[in-house]
């Protein structure tokens, strides 16, 4: 059965409002961006100069950026894996709950009001070498904890405050999804005699396989784009360049260093390969989802 | 969220409606808290004093978010008429020629006496270009000291903060061998062990007097001397006599905790240590290399100036003027900096807060000034004037992180950190020639 739509101009005209959206809010600052990256400019914009490829060639050259390109995808997909696999786990528990259901619900969603540099601030104060909870906890425990000298803990540090807020929000699509998970297939499951186990990674987990694929995305996103406010409140990037990822350069060099031309031209590689990712996720991963 | 909304309303109107008639001047600064209350205090006796002119304070965030919204604010013509601009912003803006009003060329054309020779040199010399005319108004400005716990040293024997690097070496031994975890840290290390540190030694932190002579500088803060003492600082961090916390002032709570003895931080830190310490503690000068000087040099200052924006009426920069006429009176000042803990910047400030025995019953206040004022500044301590050097501080940040971590040498990385750093400075001068 196929329905058919006389007017011409109505789709058109229905689609416009998104398509002024788009026009406004991402292609014209991203010619913007692009536009820059060919200048160097003073911080007032007082003076311009085209210059070429020089950002790009001065970016390439730089050690540094590489070190902050690894940077960056060791901290995505360690936040994207986290943040949907202890919200896949805690979903599942919450679903299960039957007691006071709606209290951990809310609790759960809690830390998504949070902002981000709020949230920095708190896992900074938490595990501060010298005065931390946490960090004295661990010390008690013969883990030296300092990530004002260690990389890698500082690496530990940003994912945690990363992944804890993103928390809430992949738990919220996974409680719906799984409240979507037709009973009656669980409970034939448990009559032939499986264990909860294999219902979950037989039934369940597979039927969650658009919300998680989703969810993976929006993570991504998230890590690559929206984290330079935790980054900036818990380790500044350092110590070294170990916690600088590449929207976090983006950030410092823009806003705080004032070089528009080289954030401009770090955006738009930024850009280049946010667009790559984008299309292996549907090419590739899209496939072994099931709608 | 909307609760403050509705409070700076209310506030905003309460301040635009108590002088209808009058020339409103904007003065975006970054002083939160108890500062920013002060600030508005201020601005309240200059409003009152006079009824021509109405200066209207706004907090713009931290110093690296005031500098960019004014900056932001300028590109969209909506610029206020003065902004506090934090000490390594000074050469973006001096270079900022056409966006930005030079003080003592404001106080000339409005007509309002301005005697530069009142202002302390130490201070001046860093916000006044080669022919020594001051292109903005000093208001905080701080400078780096040792903040000991008198009550350690007390355990440990020890009668005297130590003077010179040596005397720190084994005072801090001493700390540790009678149970104390670490010797020293320091807050703002590139400010403090760099740039101070050179000053204080009389070598130079960038070629053309530290930036002073012109954009073609380049970073020369790798010589022996700076070599030698990071490389020692690095030997402490694995011993325990130092160790580090952090970039901005994050190390603070290891000198609250009594986990350090000894904490370099800005003077003015002076408040926020007495308010946090459940300890007696004492201030005194920075230590400097008894083998390499017989006397220290003036060390330099942090904190910010005001500056001004060009793009106003005629009028409005009479009121800016007669207001900075005002800043810069004594009792105005001397009254800021014993509430704050910044330096005093004019000597009559600092002659009135000593006449008021301040000093006297403020031990250890007086000694940034004692410490920043000691001998004339020579071009190796008046001050920096560096384009890019927010950025060029992270990445000195960057190396020295991997020092104190055992990673990489001093000498390698100060080697790096100038290597790196002088390519920014190309960038900037490419910028603003």
């Amino acid at each position: 059965m196929s329905v058919y739509f006389p007017h011409k101009k109505l789709p058109y005209l229905l689609v416009l409002p998104q398509l002024v959206i788009t026009l406004i809010f991402f292609l014209w600052p991203a010619e913007q961006a692009f536009e820059q990256a060919f200048y160097q400019e003073d911080a007032f914009g007082l003076s311009r100069e085209f210059v070429g490829f020089d950002n790009f060639v001065y970016l390439f050259n730089d050690p540094q950026y590489y070190k902050s390109i690894w940077v960056t995808l060791v901290f995505s997909f360690s936040v994207a894996f986290s943040g949907l696999a202890i919200a896949l786990w805690l979903a599942v528990m919450a679903d299960r709950v039957i007691r006071g259901k709606l209290t951990y619900q809310t609790l759960l969603v809690w830390p998504y009001a949070v902002a981000p540099a709020l949230a920095g601030v708190l896992w900074w104060l938490l595990f501060d070498p010298s005065m931390g909870p946490v960090a004295l906890w661990l010390q008690y425990f013969g883990v030296d904890w300092n990530h004002f000298l260690n990389g890698d803990q500082a690496m530990t540090l940003v994912v945690i405050s990363a992944t804890w807020k993103q928390i809430s929000y992949n738990f919220l699509f996974f409680l719906a999804g799984l409240q979507a998970v037709p009973r009656s297939l669980i409970e034939a499951a448990s009559i032939d005699g499986a264990s909860p186990f294999k219902r979950f990674w037989t039934i369940v987990f597979p039927l969650l396989s658009p919300t998680t694929f989703f969810l993976l995305v929006v993570n991504l996103v998230y890590a690559f784009f929206d984290t330079f406010g935790v980054i900036d409140a818990t380790t500044q990037g350092g110590p070294g360049v170990s916690t600088a990822t590449m929207v976090y350069k983006v950030f410092n060099d823009g806003f705080i260093g004032l070089d528009l031309g080289s954030s401009a031209a770090q955006s738009v590689v930024l850009m280049f390969l946010v667009g790559i990712m984008t299309v292996i996720q549907f090419r590739y991963i899209e496939r072994k989802v099931e709608y | 969220m909307y609760k403050l909304k509705l409070a700076s309303a209310v506030i905003g109107f309460s301040i635009a409606s108590s002088g209808f008639a009058a020339t409103n001047i904007e003065w975006w600064h970054a002083m939160g808290g108890a500062n920013g209350e002060k600030v508005n205090e201020i601005a309240k006796a200059f409003n009152d004093s006079q009824d021509a002119y109405t200066v209207k304070p706004v907090y713009k965030g931290n110093y690296t978010e005031t500098m960019t919204s004014a900056i932001a604010a300028f590109r969209a013509k909506k610029q206020p008429h003065i902004v506090q601009v934090f000490e390594v912003g000074t050469a973006s803006m001096m270079s900022a020629k056409g966006a930005i009003y030079p003080v003592y060329e404001l106080m000339r054309e409005s007509g309002q006496s301005f005697d530069q020779s009142g202002f302390l040199s130490a201070v001046t010399g860093y916000y006044s270009d080669q022919d020594g005319n001051m292109l903005s108004m000093p208001f905080n400005s701080s400078t780096p000291v040792l903040y000991y716990n008198k009550d350690l040293f007390a355990k440990a024997g020890i009668k005297n903060p130590p003077t010179t690097w040596e005397e720190m070496e084994s005072v801090s031994q001493t700390l540790l061998d009678n149970g104390v975890k670490c010797g020293f840290t320091t807050a703002w290390q590139s400010w403090v062990q760099l740039e101070n540190f050179s000053a204080r030694h009389n070598v130079p932190f960038a070629s053309e007097a530290n930036g002073f002579g012109g954009l073609d500088t380049k970073l020369t803060f790798n010589g022996s001397l700076q070599v030698a003492h990071i490389e020692k600082m690095g030997e402490w961090q694995q011993n325990g006599i130092f160790s580090y916390g952090g970039r901005r002032s994050d190390s603070a709570p290891k000198f609250y905790s009594q986990e350090c003895a000894m904490f370099m931080n800005s003077s003015a830190g002076y408040a926020g240590i007495k308010k946090n310490a459940k300890f007696d503690f004492g201030v005194s000068q920075l230590p400097y290399q008894g083998s390499a000087i017989s006397e220290p040099k003036n060390t330099i200052i942090g904190g910010a100036s005001l500056w001004v924006l060009q793009g106003h009426k005629k009028e409005e920069y009479k009121g800016v003027a007669s207001f900075l006429s005002f800043l810069s009176r004594a009792e105005v000042q001397a009254d800021w900096h014993q509430f704050s803990g910044y330096l005093p910047i004019t000597r009559a400030a600092y002659d009135l807060t000593k006449g008021q025995g301040f000093y006297a019953q403020n031990v250890g206040t007086e000694t940034g000034v004692l410490q920043m004022t000691s001998g004339t500044p020579t071009p190796n301590s008046k001050g920096l004037r560096l384009g890019n050097f927010v950025q060029i501080r992270d990445i000195i940040n960057e190396e020295l992180e991997s020092v104190w971590a055992g990673q990489k040498s001093a000498q390698a990385a100060l080697d790096e950190a100038v290597k790196r750093g002088d390519v920014l400075l190309r960038k900037f001068e490419r910028a603003n020639k």
